[in-house]
């Protein structure tokens, strides 16, 4: 086997990390900000305030400015499987597939017809048509991410699939397993929730711009009260779903919850402490410092007060034997494929389970050949090999501090702002809105450290414990990857430069602006609160 | 016929309908993308041109989509194969039609000049270029590929993509595919602009469809004098779909021309694909808008059927290890995995027709420019 040019693959994670973060910077908005339209059209329809449509019509034009960006860096995310993970693709295509085609058929086909009826369909649909269509439209946005999600939870946990010899992928066997995997479960309820608050935030650091400035008062009171609701909901559900999804890697995905936690020995409990922080050291496989809350790891992680949770180093050892065994399960592979001996077969079939940790020695195996390492060096090969079943330690523990630590921030922001806008006390409290106004950023931030976490914990695999990263990418040369990269550099920060320009310039503007469309009904008359009459500019 | 290849052909045919479907609808709004500043000589005219597409050109898109993700669970050999080798063709293809999304949703929400003019350079980079490319892939395809599997089923490249680029047959095809969508574009203008948009359109259109008749004749030239590829020994189309065993194959000149030689009645498929493009133009030249966009359908069925039925059952045929091309039958997704999806699509093609249809209906009509400079929630 020819090695993929390590600089090739790392160029391509490289690529991938860099289109799915900034893909991961438009969907999550689009997530929630369906859901919160669709609530406010509700209140439109069910009163027929006029302030409501108004609302829905504003943050219905700033969703669609950031909804473009989310279509078109998606594009992006279904063509790099093929052009730059190859092998992964014809490896777990089989299953990953399905998820990705039903994805167009539920949900993106139904949300991409219906955005354009949601903008366009105004004046040409009954009141109760177009609130069907807003809801289709979050509907479809939502099951969207149900379905990549699955897809995900696959790579993580690839239950409902075998390693089929005769045609050396992962073939699909178990679309109930599939769909109803727990990790999908979990990391579905836990992103798209993640996304509410993101579209939450940014509704409500918007309002509190207008609040600051003294703009707009009724119309951006309304939105802030809604979307703090919406926001302090939101906020309890990702934090309830996140330990779900940790305890869902604490079964399946061991070495990722070692990373995260930073924990390189198992656990003593009932006093371990949850390190709160600490400098990971990969190369020295040790923390520098720990700062840590003692008794904390333990009913966090296992729900209880007694279970060990297993360190870096013994997982390590643990992973000695399948090494071993699956350099066994390579070697006959390999001679299968040549020469189809049923005794090759069945010697692979005895040892078919460790394939994965085979493939993983390839890399120190000599010219990538696992049944050319001689019988002296078999030890020092698999010695080699166990340090690399585990991923970066640092990224990952750091990455998920970082989302929970904002997560608490958000917790405490949504709260205060709920209650001071139940109260109507905020527009005195310029603090919290000032907060609230700079904050727009740290959701879609938490999100992208959430999708680091769970990718970067993944690693060395693509498909957890089957297929290593580096045997994934397509072999391409540094030169295909130096063009793509720079073309997406330089296209992707035009866009952004875009889009902040017009989510700027549309938000400033505020929600008059498309009054003249519609004609300028002065419905601060008929249902501001004296006194605070500004929701009309004309 | 075993299950198993029963669920490939018909995979195969679907797959056949999403690039049908594609050229159509895709091709039709990137047909209008690249006559934008043609059939628009001022920014309430190409305003008006766009917003004719406008609530439904993200809906047609999801056939690119979704014939990307057909191809991924479907054939998962081809998909990683093929986007890989084409590696730098696929990244611009991608940065084209990454463009389009933005370019629709931005351009008229500021009001400088500059800005416009460069979202409508946009316009006419994404809706060109793609249909460029994707003509040429067939090209290129028809011509085969340089490529091979090590034993992991790892591919491996033995072309430079320039030779990919820089191809006179593939050149045609893009360049027919092209014109087949400023046709279906130009239809489209006709059909939901006033004048002076609509006479431009007209000529255009007209102009498209004989031009992609043209390009279609010279090249069946070429497809019969080109190497095709032939299997030298019978086939098991129930294989396990793996491309590192099981196939016996050749190159011969005039190959692609096998099976019309063996079923006369595929030479209806080029007729019918000729015939359209010719009556499509006519039914321009008589003002008959509907007629000529469903003739436009036929003129894809024909050239899409035309390519099938020539290379059946090879989809990337590979020059440098013919064994290893990949076919129908070797590159599959399992067959559990191919009817997991036909059950899905069995029951999410209908209610996707019906939903389209609906929006359609929906948005039908005359789009008048003065209507378009007055609205602020229109592109």
């Amino acid at each position: 086997m020819d090695m993929i040019n390590p600089t090739v693959v790392d160029l391509s994670r490289f690529q991938f990390a860099l289109t799915a973060l900034y893909h991961f910077m438009f969907v999550p908005l689009t997530l929630g900000l369906t859901f919160m339209l669709a609530a406010m059209e509700t209140v439109y329809v069910v009163t027929g305030r006029k302030i409501y449509k108004d609302m829905a019509m504003f943050w219905g034009k700033l969703f669609g400015i950031n909804f473009a960006l989310g279509v078109a860096t998606g594009i992006t995310m279904e063509f790099e499987f093929g052009t730059n993970w190859s092998m992964y693709s014809r490896f777990f295509g089989d299953m990953f597939g399905t998820p990705l085609a039903i994805e167009g058929l539920m949900a993106f086909f139904m949300e991409s017809t219906f955005v354009g009826l949601m903008f366009f369909g105004w004046d040409r649909l009954s009141k109760q048509g177009h609130l069907a269509v807003t809801y289709l439209v979050a509907l479809g946005s939502n099951l969207s991410a149900l379905w990549i999600l699955i897809a995900n939870a696959g790579m993580n946990v690839p239950h409902g699939s075998h390693f089929d010899p005769e045609t050396m992928r992962l073939q699909f066997d178990g679309f109930v397993k599939l769909i109803f995997s727990p990790d999908a479960q979990a990391k579905f309820v836990h992103t798209s929730v993640a996304g509410y608050i993101s579209a939450a935030l940014l509704v409500m650091g918007v309002s509190a711009f207008y609040l600051l400035r003294g703009q707009h008062r009724q119309f951006a009171a309304r939105s802030f009260r809604m979307a703090a609701l919406f926001g302090i909901i939101s906020t309890v559900a990702v934090i309830t779903l996140g330990d779900v999804l940790g305890r869902e890697d604490y079964m399946e995905q061991p070495t990722k919850i070692a990373a995260i936690e930073g924990l390189w020995h198992t656990s003593k409990p009932p006093y371990e402490p949850w390190i709160l922080a600490a400098l990971p050291d990969d190369a020295k496989q040790e923390n520098h410092f720990e700062i840590g809350v003692p008794f904390v790891l333990t009913p966090l992680i296992a729900h209880d007060f007694n279970t060990p949770i297993i360190g870096m180093h013994e997982l390590e050892d643990a992973a000695g034997p399948r090494i071993e065994s699956g350099i066994t399960a390579v070697a006959a592979l390999h001679r299968y494929q040549e020469t189809h001996q049923q005794a090759d077969l069945d010697l692979f079939k005895a040892h078919e389970a460790d394939l994965g940790f085979g493939f993983l020695a390839t890399r120190h195996a000599p010219n990538q050949d696992v049944a050319a390492i001689p019988a002296e060096n078999l030890q020092s090969v698999i010695a080699q090999t166990k340090p690399d079943i585990l991923p970066n330690v640092f990224v990952t523990f750091w990455s998920f501090r970082l989302m929970v630590f904002l997560a608490l921030y958000f917790f405490a922001l949504f709260a205060i702002s709920a209650y001071l806008s139940l109260k109507n006390k905020l527009e005195r409290n310029t603090l919290i809105l000032k907060a609230c106004m700079w904050s727009i950023p740290l959701p879609i931030l938490a999100t992208e450290f959430g999708w680091i976490t769970a990718e970067a914990g993944r690693q060395p695999w693509t498909v957890f414990n089957i297929l290593p990263t580096f045997m994934s990418a397509s072999s391409h040369s540094t030169s295909y990857m130096v063009f793509s990269l720079a073309g997406f550099a330089l296209l992707y920060s035009i866009f952004i430069a875009a889009e902040l320009y017009l989510m700027f310039k549309f938000a400033r503007l505020g929600p008059d602006s498309h009054d003249t469309a519609h004609g300028t009904e002065d419905y601060t008359a008929q249902y501001a609160v004296a006194g605070t009459s500004h929701a009309s500019g004309h | 016929m075993e299950l198993y290849t029963l669920l490939k052909l018909i995979w195969a045919a679907l797959l056949c309908v999403l690039l049908i479907g594609l050229g159509l609808m895709v091709g039709m709004d990137m047909g209008v993308g690249t006559l934008l500043r043609f059939v628009g000589r001022n920014d309430g005219e190409r305003r008006t041109a766009l917003n004719i597409i406008g609530p439904h050109w993200d809906g047609n898109q999801v056939w690119f989509i979704l014939g990307g993700g057909a191809i991924f669970a479907a054939f998962p050999t081809l998909y990683a194969t093929s986007f890989s080798v084409f590696y730098v063709v696929m990244i611009l293809l991608l940065f084209s039609m990454i463009l389009r999304p933005v370019a629709f949703e931005y351009r008229s929400k500021a009001d400088s000049h500059l800005w416009r003019a460069s979202w409508d350079w946009a316009f006419l980079i994404s809706g060109f270029l793609p249909m460029f490319i994707y003509g040429a892939a067939f090209g290129n395809i028809l011509h085969g590929v340089g490529f091979h599997f090590g034993w992991t089923g790892q591919y491996y490249q033995d072309n430079s993509f320039f030779s990919y680029l820089l191809n006179p047959f593939a050149i045609l095809c893009g360049l027919m595919s092209v014109a087949l969508s400023v046709y279906q574009g130009g239809i489209m203008l006709m059909l939901r602009a006033e004048n002076p948009i609509y006479d431009r359109a007209r000529r255009y259109a007209i102009r498209g469809g004989l031009t992609a008749a043209v390009l279609f004749s010279l090249g069946g030239f070429f497809i019969a004098r080109m190497k095709g590829f032939v299997f030298t020994a019978p086939v098991n189309p129930a294989m396990p779909a793996s491309p590192m065993h099981g196939q016996h194959v050749d190159m011969v000149a005039g190959g692609w021309l096998h099976n019309y030689a063996a079923h006369p009645a595929l030479w209806l498929l080029p007729i019918l694909g000729l015939a359209c493009m010719i009556g499509g133009t006519q039914a321009a030249r008589m003002n008959k808008a509907v007629l000529a966009w469903w003739i436009g359908l036929g003129s894809w069925i024909g050239t899409i059927g035309t390519v099938a039925a020539a290379m059946f059952p090879f989809f990337m045929p590979s020059t440098t290890a013919p064994d290893q091309s990949l076919t129908i039958w070797n590159s599959s997704a399992s067959a559990y995995g191919l009817t997991c999806m036909l059950v899905v699509a069995l029951i999410f093609v209908p209610i996707i027709l019906c939903y389209t249809s609906w929006c359609y209906y929906v948005m039908r009509g005359k789009v008048r420019t003065a209507d378009i400079v007055n609205d602020s929630h229109s592109y």
